[in-house]
This record gives C-alpha cells, sequence and structure tokens, in this order.
C-alpha cells in the first residue's frame, strides 16, 4: 500500500507522484492536508494516516520538503527525485537532471519524491483531506506576492529569450527585451548574468534558478552549462544563437543560428514586424 | 549572533558530464571547485548579519581533504572560523545530517544554523531539516527573504507566484537558495587572511548507506543534432518560418 502526499487534485507534479505510486503496485492512497501550509505538522498527518505504507509525494519544493520533514520524523531514508523503481533500487535525479544515480535503498520502507516530468500524470481520484497535526508551531503567517508589472512570468510565459554572457552587459539585453515584447514572451538569463549584476536574480533560468517550459526557449549567447540546461530542458523547442559552433548549447538546441547576436537578434526583430504588418 | 553554515564542496560542471571509469563520480581530472550556489549566498546572507550585529561566522563542511579550500573561500567572504569533517568518501543524506548534528552539539550554541536548500550535486533535500530535527529546533527551507531581529527570524520561503512568511523563534535552522542575495566577490587582501584564519580538521567515519549509490550514468538522448537555420542575420526569415510554424508568432 502506498500513501500519495497531493498539492491538490489537479497538480501536475503530484498526479504525477501518482503515477510512481501505481509504478510500486498494491494500492494507492491520495492525501492531502487542510489549513495554512506547516511542514512539520502536515508531515505528522501523514507519517500518522499512512501507518506502516510507503509514502510518495511530487518533486516541487512543498513535495521534497513535507517528504524530508516524513523522513526525519520516521528516521527512514527517503530517496528525492525518482523516475524509476526496481524493487529495492531506483534511479534518481541529481545536477538538476543532467545527472541520473542509480541508488539501492535500504528498509522495508519506501519514501521518495517523484522526478518532474519522469511520469505520465494519473487521475487522483478521491483525495482525504487530513486534519494537520500540531506540530511545532512552524507555518506560514502571510503571503507576498511580487509586482511583476503586468508582464508574463518566466515560468508561465510560452516563449522565453534568455541571454548569457555573450550578451555583453545590462544594456545588452535591450535587443532581448524588443524582441520578447513582440512574441510577448519573458526575458531570461544565465548564471554569469545574474552573478555580474546584469538581471536580477528572479530572471535566472538554472538549476538554482527558475525552470521553465516554454513552446519556444530562445538562448542567445548562453554557452550551455549544465547549470544552465537544468533549467531550461523543459522546453518544447530551442532555438540557439552563438558565435561559436562548438558551443555545448547546439547539442541541446533544435534549431541553431551561428553568428553575432548583436546583429542577429534585431534582424529577428524587423523579420517579425515585416510578417505581423506586412 | 553565532551563525553556522553548512557548505559543500562540489565541482563546477561546465557543459558535459563525464564519468569516471567506475561510473562512481564525475570525472573532475580537469575541474575547478567550488561551493552550492545556495549556500554561497547563504555564507554572504551570514556575514552580513554578523557585519551588521556583531558575533561569529563558523563554517562547517564534510568532505575529503581538499575541501578545506573551500572553507578558505567562505572565510575570504567573511566568515571568522571552520570545521571540516574529514573523509573522503560520498555519505548519504542521513549519515551526513546525524554526523553534522553530532559536530553541533559539541559546540557552543548557534542562534542561527544556515544550509542550502538542495546540494548542487545529490540534491537530496533533506539534510538541513534532519539536522533541525536532531537538534530539536524549528526549520524554514527555500529562504529568498530573511530577517533577523529580536531573537526571531521572518522568513520569507519562494512558492509559485510569490512568497510565504514564516515567523519563527531563534534558534532555528533556515535553508536558502540562490537570489536571497547577490554574493560579494573576495577581494585580494580577505583572501590572505582567509589563510590565518583558524580552521579545525577532524577525521570522521562513515556508516552504512541506508540510500546506497551504485553508479552514476548520464542520460541517454540528452544530445540534439540542431537543425541549422543560417548564419548571421540574413537567418531571420527562416527563424521567422519556424517561429509560425511552432505557433508562437
Amino acid at each position: 500500500m502506498t500513501l500519495v502526499f497531493v498539492e491538490s487534485a489537479d497538480d501536475e507534479l503530484s498526479r504525477q507522484a501518482l503515477t510512481l505510486a501505481q509504478s510500486l503496485g498494491g494500492d494507492v492512497r491520495a492525501v492531502t492536508v487542510d489549513g495554512a501550509y506547516a511542514p512539520a505538522g502536515w508531515a505528522a498527518a501523514i507519517v500518522e494516516a499512512a501507518g506502516s505504507d510507503d509514502i510518495v509525494g511530487p518533486g516541487s519544493d512543498r513535495g521534497n520538503e513535507v517528504l524530508a520533514h516524513v523522513s526525519a520524523q520516521l528516521d527512514l531514508p527517503f530517496a528525492a527525485n525518482v523516475s524509476e523503481v526496481r524493487g529495492d533500487e531506483l534511479t534518481r535525479i541529481r545536477w538538476g537532471g543532467t545527472l541520473l544515480e542509480e541508488a539501492r535503498l535500504h528498509g522495508d520502507r519506501k519514501l521518495l519524491t517523484a522526478a518532474p516530468f519522469a511520469f505520465a500524470p494519473a487521475d487522483a481520484g478521491d483525495v482525504t483531506l487530513l486534519e494537520p497535526s500540531p506540530g511545532n508551531g512552524v507555518q506560514v503567517v502571510d503571503h507576498v506576492a511580487p509586482d511583476t508589472g503586468g508582464k508574463v512570468s518566466l515560468a508561465d510565459a510560452k516563449v522565453v529569450v534568455s541571454g548569457g554572457r555573450g550578451v555583453g552587459s545590462a544594456e545588452g539585453f535591450a535587443i532581448l527585451e524588443e524582441l520578447a515584447a513582440l512574441l510577448d514572451a519573458a526575458v531570461g538569463c544565465s548564471r554569469v548574468v545574474t552573478s555580474a549584476g546584469w538581471r536580477p536574480h528572479s530572471d535566472q533560468v538554472g538549476q538554482t534558478g527558475t525552470k521553465v517550459s516554454p513552446d519556444l526557449y530562445i538562448a542567445c549567447g548562453i554557452s550551455g552549462a549544465t547549470q544552465h540546461i537544468a533549467g531550461c530542458k523543459g522546453a518544447k523547442a530551442l532555438l540557439a544563437i552563438n558565435a561559436d559552433k562548438e558551443a555545448t548549447i547546439f547539442a541541446h538546441a533544435d534549431y541553431a543560428v551561428i553568428g553575432d547576436l548583436h546583429e542577429i537578434v534585431p534582424a529577428i526583430t524587423a523579420e517579425l514586424r515585416k510578417a505581423k504588418n506586412p | 549572533m553565532r551563525i553556522l553554515c553548512c557548505v559543500k564542496r562540489v565541482p563546477i560542471t561546465g557543459g558535459r558530464m563525464v564519468l569516471t571509469a567506475d561510473a562512481q563520480a564525475i570525472e573532475t581530472k580537469h575541474l575547478g571547485f567550488t561551493i552550492s550556489p545556495h549556500e554561497e549566498c547563504g555564507v554572504e546572507e551570514a556575514v552580513r548579519i554578523v557585519e551588521s550585529g556583531g558575533g561569529e561566522v563558523v563554517v562547517l563542511t564534510l568532505g575529503p581533504e581538499e575541501a578545506a579550500e573551500q572553507i578558505r573561500d567562505c572565510m575570504a567572504i567573511g566568515a571568522d572560523r571552520g570545521i571540516h569533517l574529514v573523509s573522503s568518501e560520498e555519505w548519504d543524506a542521513q549519515a551526513t545530517a546525524s554526523a553534522i548534528a553530532e559536530a553541533i552539539r559539541g559546540e557552543e550554541p548557534f542562534d542561527l544554523i544556515v544550509f542550502g536548500n538542495e546540494s548542487a550535486d545529490a540534491g537530496g533535500y533533506q539534510v538541513g531539516i534532519r539536522v533541525a530535527y536532531a537538534l530539536g529546533l524549528p526549520v524554514v527551507t527555500g529562504l529568498k527573504g530573511l530577517t533577523v531581529e529580536g531573537g526571531r527570524a521572518r522568513c520569507e520561503q519562494e512558492v509559485p507566484g510569490g512568497r510565504d512568511v514564516y515567523d519563527v523563534p531563534l534558534p532555528a535552522v533556515v535553508t536558502v537558495k540562490e537570489g536571497l542575495n547577490l554574493p560579494r566577490y573576495p577581494s585580494v587582501p580577505a583572501k590572505l587572511r582567509a589563510k590565518a584564519k583558524p580552521l579545525e580538521a577532524r577525521a570522521v567515519e562513515r556508516p552504512a548507506s541506508k540510500l546506497e549509490k551504485l553508479r552514476l550514468v548520464v542520460p541517454e538522448g540528452s544530445r540534439k543534432q540542431a537543425e541549422v537555420l543560417g548564419e548571421g542575420p540574413a537567418a531571420a526569415a527562416r527563424v521567422v518560418e519556424v517561429m509560425q510554424q511552432l505557433g508562437v508568432a
């Protein structure tokens, strides 16, 4: 038997976790917890509801946090971001998914989260609502939302125009902004750019930034370090624009344009304007 | 304030993952090393808190002899002292947390214990939380904002569409994310001063792993053959055609 913690019945990553749970064999029960988010209290409620069952959660920040609390409360091993289970062996992702680890989980009980987009989503069916346990009193007391100025967010954008070291300066992003505005796209960047202070960290796409899954990701002057690929490999199509035809980014790209982005990006913008207003 | 920052030595992986012949590790012959980006922000935050209110920043790592380099790097951005639990083996998250909790118990109490939200390499998402339970402390993860005042910490946790806010009493454990601040580059004099700061090394024995790494695998199909749309600005027309085919323009 497996208990699955779902963030909600229609949450994509939670529905993927249900598929992982089904792959373990046996019955699967979905639960979520009522009230303000309180990690320790939610975990305690899940531990109590699970009895001696395996416990699975989504590979989201919250899923990993709740399962880590569960594992600490039970003093059992916990494998985060698992992409496959074979008996007591499993595969999990490392380095934001750019490397895999095959591991053996010792003990009779499995505590797992499902690596994002490693499983097809399943139907949650009936989700049991648990009352949170008192826990340790640590809970969410407020929520603040950033002012996005009406712009599409990086995580939700259908197109992302992203720049790396090759953009050269903070001012260099003006041509990316212009192209993005035409495509109703968000502007992203690599870690080099945020470390240099050219763009805020909220624009960073990568293992330690935002993970995006747009229909088209346009990587301008980005070399293609694994740190960056971990954030953009969910894109349905990737167009790389780079002056170095040996750049690693081309090994992850569906489409390539070779040359100076400072000439190519404005040319694309002009061509798009022509196409829109013939 | 006495603040402990826990960090992990990891390779700077660059563009391609290449494994050692036994598939137990990344081939690092030609690579440099660093700490996880989240942890860099953790150390920077701790140094800023102590710079403005006084106190001490201690850096702790569990890692091979060479990980002393990463402790010195943290000292160069302002940490005062280091504790190095020396082991050349890779530890699972449970054993790592036990060793860290044990080391913390032997120290004067800390007001704040700072981890990265998850390590860059193993990405287990749990060491900080396990240490908090071992020490009986509250823990908040994934911080993008932190204010310490009057014996309490206001913690802003990144969530989809904004930040959830927590208010916890100190002492507490927090795990932080990159973006919490923009870490400074160490100056040359700071790097020189770092060499003279106290660093205590203790050998530790790894217990049996409960999540036992068997081997690493580079994912299949991660390399593509890109369709070249052209060179230079002349490629723009083809780019727009592709955008139209994809339904985004």
